[in-house]
């Protein structure tokens, strides 16, 4: 976009209106990803109570808000007070320092772990609104790249793993680290592997494939890319379950054998960021899947939400948009609490031998299929 | 003596038992063991239980020729008599057949047993006997599990208590008759009795015939009818850890069992000792473990207290004062009085002691009641027999001769001393009860007491007897051994550890020739030579294995 | 000795995860929508069946005498020594005194306690029994030594079937007035 940089060469009230409206663009996003991060947290522990037959957490209570008649109650049976005590834990533990950790990216780590998913987060296309008949994206930022940007970006949150690895100077830590590394590389590819019969079908009807709007644009009122190519969205899936660290493919964390992993020496708040920042890499994960193959906004597969309701059909498509994050963060929790850990030579076959392959047979095919329909 | 000896053959195996013996006492001296409950080896046979009941037999002779009648293998044949007969009324003979476990012997004693158990009252929860009980354990080898008794059962006394000692329950009772036997045969007299007739018999008492060995029937009693008043309810049998024990009620040197549980003492029994006590012991010598008098809580200098070993320093300031006595006790146990002679040898004190006796019984009640009286002759602490009193030490004391006495356990208070006396001298009291002596001493330091230590005494037959501690001293309590040592290390600069029981026992042995050997004596103690002072004034009259032949 | 166990050929769709994968996803799923089995504890309580085993205490009978005679069994068998009796003589002038002996004190300690049940199934006078008390909160640790009283408040009564006792009374009444 040329804003940005005219805004940088030019001053005018337009331009610092622009910037400060980028500026709250960018906390709602930042926002919206922690409340994510959060509440998927209780929804992991809810969902993993349901499933094993239990309750969750449905005790903790703060004392004047849990009077409330009805809201009260409702916020303490849901364990949403639950988030509030666990946050406060993790604010006001004592914060440990060890004495044998390379203290500046011990302390580095937990931040390196969470700011890529927020950087990413900026690019992707929440919803869609119309001005003088053309379609903008409702985004942070709206890159030409924004694919490759948001994938890129939010693949550096395994650095956050690395480094907490090394300096803590640990076994297990640096075991962990080890694993998210190599994990990333493996599945990476395959990632990338799927991405691109996604960007070739977008690039059929649009001179811009490499941004996410024109990829969900590209699904809105036609069918969605995990109809037209499911290969691509069951590869991408699970690549981008290893690339999230979540189970069957949490080797970096893996407490079994790892006592907790790259992060077995934090506490504390550092620890709370690592946390978060898993969860918001679902979260991202799950935007960036939707958007990819579930028709972004659209609210069905050869629909659209019309151009004529206006600022109603926006609302509704960042909505839909919102419900699609939350049904793939519930995948996520759902495929934690059914699918066992795997092996870590079967993490790095199935990535090698089964993705990898299969990635490149797909692509091999829809190239075919694209040069036809070209 | 030489023992003759017989051959018998007991449950098919040949034996060589003691002739003259029982054939209950002879099964026994090979480990087959026959039940009884009326014959007790120290009382005459009355045969009136019927649970020892075996089968016997004898060669057979042919009644013409006299000649014994074999088998057509050369073996002799054995006539065995036709009915079981009381083991504990046939003597062994040469050639005898005894079967002590066949069916017709086992439906014996399980037909004993029931009839024994008929009136029975079967209340061994609330029964002191129980867990040292024969009916209970004979019941479980040899009784039902349920009866087949349905009418009701015999009433009779329970609960009478007799001489302020014991408890009489005639329904418990199996009419044993030994507790009869005892007091004829022992005390001398009729305590016991029955009356009444068949199953109604009754155990019964005569009024005014209290005896110093009455609580032995309690002992002897097979069952719970006759329980000693002092234990009764205290605690139950199993939980007591019994520990070897010598009576120190007097020179007679009864073995004891003092039985105590987490370090309190329950109550003392005699422990059986052909050569000095048999099973017997005194009531009085029963109640030495009941607290009687005040302790002696910590060390104190002037009555205000202090730790023990500042006061044995302060002792020793004291002491090189000069002008020291001591005063030993015939309480304290030889190595603790061969430990004090080497103390009085160094600070060149003379030693002085006093005597106590009183009336003897004749029989376990001695004269002298202190139990080392000879110890002290023995170690050279005395040459003579003591005095009654300390009449001596105290004209010393008055002359100014004797300036720090060290007293062990004695009050002198009780033996010619005044308050003015007592304050005379530096007087240094080292004992277990509190007295006047203890509260006007200048220093005053608690040890062990005589359940709290271990070691040996002397008795009037001139035995080594050896016993143990039974509970622990509380702590901060030293022993009086430690003490002296403690004392003779700072007197004489020596730079020795506090010897151990063993080592000082080692020592004696060592130096002093009679003792030789006293380091491995066993639980029944050893005779000593003794004849150097048999030209001493001992008041002991003859009495049970002293100077008296068996009663 | 090494038993080789023939695992089973997978097919080329079994080795993809795949079908494994959904079928847990299923199972999970239908786990989600079925009803919680947690018993929500403090709120609810659960159902203690007859015979459990939770703290032991002392009984009377239905006229209100204490059973236990003091025979110490509980405190012999007790394997974890919870259990300490000081036995006594009953007062001659009570209508009990032909029992003869009733503990003078009697403590269990809660700390030691291991449930086991074994002082009831020793008990000769069925005096000690396991109550359905599981759960014992204090706010000191004397109080979890329970003395007598304490002991016969929580165990209350327990009518006496064989009633031995009272025929003993009954039959020495009996051959007085003879």
């Amino acid at each position: 976009m040329s804003s940005i940089s005219f805004c940088l060469l030019a001053f005018s009230w337009d331009s610092v209106l622009g910037v400060l409206l980028w500026i709250v663009a960018a906390i709602v996003v930042l926002a919206l990803v922690m409340t994510f991060a959060a509440l998927s947290v209780v929804a992991e522990r809810k969902v993993c109570a349901f499933i094993q037959g239990r309750y969750g957490p449905n005790r903790t209570a703060i004392p004047l808000v849990a009077a409330i008649p009805m809201v009260g109650n409702f916020l303490k049976r849901n364990g949403l007070m639950q988030l509030v005590a666990d946050g406060a834990k993790f604010l006001l533990k004592e914060d440990p320092l060890p004495e044998h950790v390379n203290k500046f990216w011990y302390m580095l780590a937990p931040v390196m772990s969470l700011s890529p998913v927020l950087i990413a987060a900026c690019v992707i296309p929440l919803g869609v609104y119309w001005s003088g008949g053309e379609a903008f994206p409702l985004s942070a930022a709206n890159l030409d790249v924004s694919l490759v940007f948001a994938l890129a970006v939010s693949s550096l949150g395994v650095y956050g793993a690395i480094m907490a690895g090394w300096s803590s100077n640990s076994k297990f830590s640096y075991h962990g680290a080890i694993r998210a590394s190599a994990q990333t590389v493996s599945y990476e590819l395959s990632m990338w592997l799927a991405v691109l019969p996604v960007v070739m079908f977008t690039a059929l009807d649009s001179d811009n494939p490499l941004n996410l709007f024109e990829i969900a644009n590209a699904q809105s009122g036609s069918a969605w890319f995990v109809l037209s190519q499911p290969v691509s969205a069951l590869v991408f899936l699970v690549a981008l379950f290893a690339e999230t660290n979540r189970l069957p493919f949490d080797m970096a964390e893996s407490e079994t054998d790892l006592v907790s992993g790259y992060h077995t020496e934090y506490g504390s708040f550092k620890f709370g960021l690592f946390f978060v920042g898993e969860y918001g890499h679902v979260a991202v994960g799950s935007a960036i899947f939707a958007t990819l193959f579930l028709g972004a906004w659209n609210p069905l597969p050869w629909t659209e939400w019309p151009e004529a309701w206006g600022w109603i059909s926006s609302v509704l498509a960042c909505l839909t948009f919102l419900l699609k994050i939350a049904a793939m963060i519930f995948f996520f929790i759902w495929v934690r609490w059914s699918v066992p850990r795997f092996r870590y030579d079967q993490v790095m076959s199935l990535g090698w031998k089964g993705l990898v392959p299969l990635g490149m047979l797909n692509l091999v095919a829809y190239m075919a299929v694209s040069a036809l329909a070209y | 003596m030489e023992k003759n000896f017989v051959n018998v053959n007991i449950d098919g195996t040949e034996y060589k038992v003691e002739a003259g013996l029982n054939v209950l006492e002879a099964c026994r001296s090979v480990g087959v063991e026959i039940p009884f409950f009326c014959y007790h080896p120290n009382l005459k046979v009355a045969g009136s239980c019927r649970m020892c009941l075996v089968v016997t037999g004898m060669p057979a002779r042919d009644r013409a020729t006299g000649k014994p009648v074999l088998n057509p293998d050369g073996s002799p044949v054995i006539a065995f008599s036709p009915k079981p007969t009381i083991s504990c009324g046939t003597k062994v003979a040469e050639g005898m057949h005894v079967i002590t476990d066949s069916a017709l012997v086992r439906s014996c004693r399980e037909g004993v047993l029931e009839f024994l158990l008929l009136n029975h009252p079967l209340d061994c929860p609330i029964c002191d006997k129980a867990g040292e009980c024969k009916l209970q354990e004979y019941a479980h080898t040899f009784g039902k599990a349920d009866s087949r008794y349905v009418e009701a059962k015999n009433v009779k006394p329970k609960k009478v208590e007799f001489a302020g000692k014991i408890f009489i329950d005639a329904e418990r009772c199996i009419l044993c008759s030994r507790c009869i036997r005892f007091a004829k045969e022992v005390v001398g007299r009729d305590i016991f009795g029955f009356i009444k007739r068949g199953s109604k018999t009754e155990i019964a008492v005569y009024s005014d015939t209290d005896t110093n060995y009455l609580i032995n029937a309690a002992d002897i009693c097979p069952v719970g009818a006759i329980t000693e008043k002092a234990f009764r309810f205290k605690m139950r049998t199993w939980f007591l850890k019994v520990t070897k024990g010598i009576s120190s009620e007097s020179s007679a040197g009864v073995n004891t069992r003092v039985w105590s549980r987490n370090g309190v003492i329950y109550r003392i029994t005699p422990r059986e000792n052909p050569e000095v006590n048999g099973p017997w012991m005194s009531d009085t010598g029963r109640y030495e473990y009941v607290e009687s008098g005040e302790k002696i809580a910590c060390a104190q200098i002037d009555s205000s207290p202090c730790d023990s070993s500042y006061a044995a320093d302060r002792c020793v300031e004291i002491m090189k004062l000069g002008g020291v006595a001591v005063v030993a006790n015939g309480s304290q146990t030889l190595e603790e009085m061969f430990m004090l002679k080497k103390l009085s040898d160094a600070c060149a004190a003379k030693v002085y002691m006093a005597s106590h006796t009183g009336s003897d019984d004749g029989f376990l009640v001695s004269a002298d009641r202190k139990p080392n009286t000879r110890g002290a002759f023995v170690t050279g602490l005395i040459s003579e027999y003591p005095k009654a009193d300390l009449s001596d030490l105290l004209g010393e004391v008055n002359s100014g001769a004797v300036k720090t006495i060290i007293c062990f356990g004695e009050d002198l208070a009780k033996l010619g001393f005044d308050s003015a006396a007592l304050k005379k001298a530096n007087v240094v009291y080292v004992g277990r009860e509190a007295c006047e002596t203890s509260r006007e001493a200048k220093i005053c330091v608690p040890v062990s007491g005589v359940f709290e230590k271990s070691g040996m005494w002397i008795n009037r037959q001139f035995r080594l007897q050896k016993f143990e501690a039974a509970v622990s001293a509380p702590s901060g309590m030293m022993f009086e051994s430690e003490f002296i040592s403690l004392i003779l290390r700072s007197l004489t600069g020596g730079s020795f550890q506090t010897p151990s029981i063993g080592e000082i026992r080692a020592r004696m042995e060592a130096e002093i020739p009679c003792l030789a050997g006293c380091s491995k004596v066993g639980d029944g103690g050893m005779p000593i030579d003794g004849s150097k002072y048999s030209g001493e004034p001992f008041p002991e009259k003859p009495a049970f294995m002293f100077g008296k032949e068996e009663k | 000795m090494a038993i080789v166990v023939e695992r089973k050929k997978l097919t080329l769709w079994e080795k993809t995860y795949i079908p494994q994968t959904i079928g847990g996803l299923w199972i999970t799923i239908k786990n989600f929508f079925r009803p919680a089995v947690t018993l929500e504890y403090p709120d609810q309580y659960p159902v203690i069946p007859d015979g459990y085993r939770g703290s032991p205490a002392l009984v009377k009978d239905s006229e209100g005498r204490e059973k236990c005679v003091s025979c110490q069994l509980c405190e012999f068998v007790c394997p974890s020594k919870a259990i300490r009796v000081v036995p006594g003589a009953i007062d001659p002038s009570s209508p009990y005194s032909h029992i003869e002996k009733a503990p003078k004190e009697f403590y269990i300690n809660m700390f030691r306690c291991i449930y086991c049940g074994m002082c009831e199934e020793a008990c000769p006078e069925k005096a000690i029994v396991l109550q359905k008390e599981f759960s014992l909160n204090v706010d000191s640790r004397d109080k979890m030594v329970r003395d007598k009283k304490a002991l016969y408040e929580l165990g209350g009564v327990e009518p006496d079937k064989i009633m031995k006792w009272k025929r003993v009374k009954d039959a020495a009444e009996l051959e007085e007035s003879k």
